[in-house]
């Protein structure tokens, strides 16, 4: 077996940001099945979150290439 | 020098152009087929990111916002083109560039708005919080909008069309490889391609809801720039 440590540690930070994207969106999906009209508010709000979250796993990416 | 990227960053700049240059050319009133679609596209930048974002001041800030929104599409979409198969924005250089000009222009515009004392003031002290918080706070939200804004906004980009690329490549060179191995393994090179093309819609999609991210984030922090109050 070869690679770097730093892949596994990758593999590890996408566990956080992976829960946390689910939820979000699960809290979204039951907001608007709730109250349909509110998706034009919810919308932004749920991209928004998933987007802070997702970028705790880019960072783990991007530090799995930079760290040797 | 002209390399593969600049080469597709010139190309997107002409499709843009010319796509609403025709799709505008003949406006009426009844629109044609073509003319639909281009405002569909500025009405989804327009309606659904600049006025629900930002509010009563936005329209000042559509021709950026559509300019971003159509730029990063049409190069984040050369990733699935035949032929092209390179998201422009795969390099850093790229998403650091627009960065950049939104970051210059919501710290610039909120200067402008409020000055540069009162700006500071609003962004680090936030009023309804006791005071003893503020020694934690306030370095926070310094550093937010002026060191992880900007950051997650170029790497988000960079990141998922990187690691977007890279995933297809793994799948369709797993598959040439496994072409030449074993015959029972040769069986799995069909699953391997076939993923690959599953994979590239899903990048396609992928591709979509970036630029749709990167448009909204610019103008969430270009309304945070104006809120009179927090």
């Amino acid at each position: 077996m070869k690679g770097t440590l730093s892949i596994v540690g990758f593999g590890l930070s996408t566990i956080g940001p992976g829960t946390a994207t689910g939820l979000i969106f699960a809290a979204y999906i039951n907001g608007v099945a709730r109250q349909p009209e509110a998706r034009s508010i919810l919308q932004p709000i749920a991209f928004l979150g998933f987007a802070l979250a997702e970028a705790l796993a880019i960072f783990g990416l991007v530090l799995a290439f930079v760290l040797k | 020098m002209a390399t593969k990227p600049v080469m597709l960053l010139l190309f997107s700049v002409i499709i843009i152009t010319a796509f609403f240059t025709m799709a505008s050319r003949k406006a009426a009133v009844v629109p044609s087929r073509l003319q639909f679609a281009g405002e569909a596209i500025y009405g989804f930048v327009r309606n659904g990111i600049g006025k629900d974002v930002i509010g009563e001041e936005f329209e000042r800030f559509t021709p950026l916002l559509f300019a971003i929104f159509t730029f990063i599409l049409t190069n984040n979409l050369f990733g699935v083109v035949p032929f092209m198969q390179f998201p422009t924005m795969s390099h850093i250089g790229f998403p650091v560039s627009i960065t950049i000009f939104v970051y210059v222009v919501y710290h610039w515009v909120a200067i402008k708005k409020k000055g540069l004392g009162r700006y500071l003031k609003e962004m680090c002290f936030m009023p309804g919080v006791p005071k003893p918080i503020y020694v934690i706070l306030a370095p926070v939200e310094f550093l937010t909008y002026f060191a992880v804004r900007p950051l997650t906004l170029a790497m988000r980009l960079f990141g998922n069309m990187f690691a977007g690329h890279l995933l297809l490549l793994l799948f369709t060179l797993g598959g040439q490889y496994m072409l030449k191995s074993a015959a029972f393994v040769k069986v799995f090179a069909i699953l391997s391609f076939g993923l690959a093309i599953g994979l590239s819609f899903f990048e396609m999609g992928i591709e979509c809801l970036q630029a749709y991210i990167f448009t909204l984030l610019a103008a969430l922090y270009i309304a945070g720039a104006l809120a009179e109050e927090h």
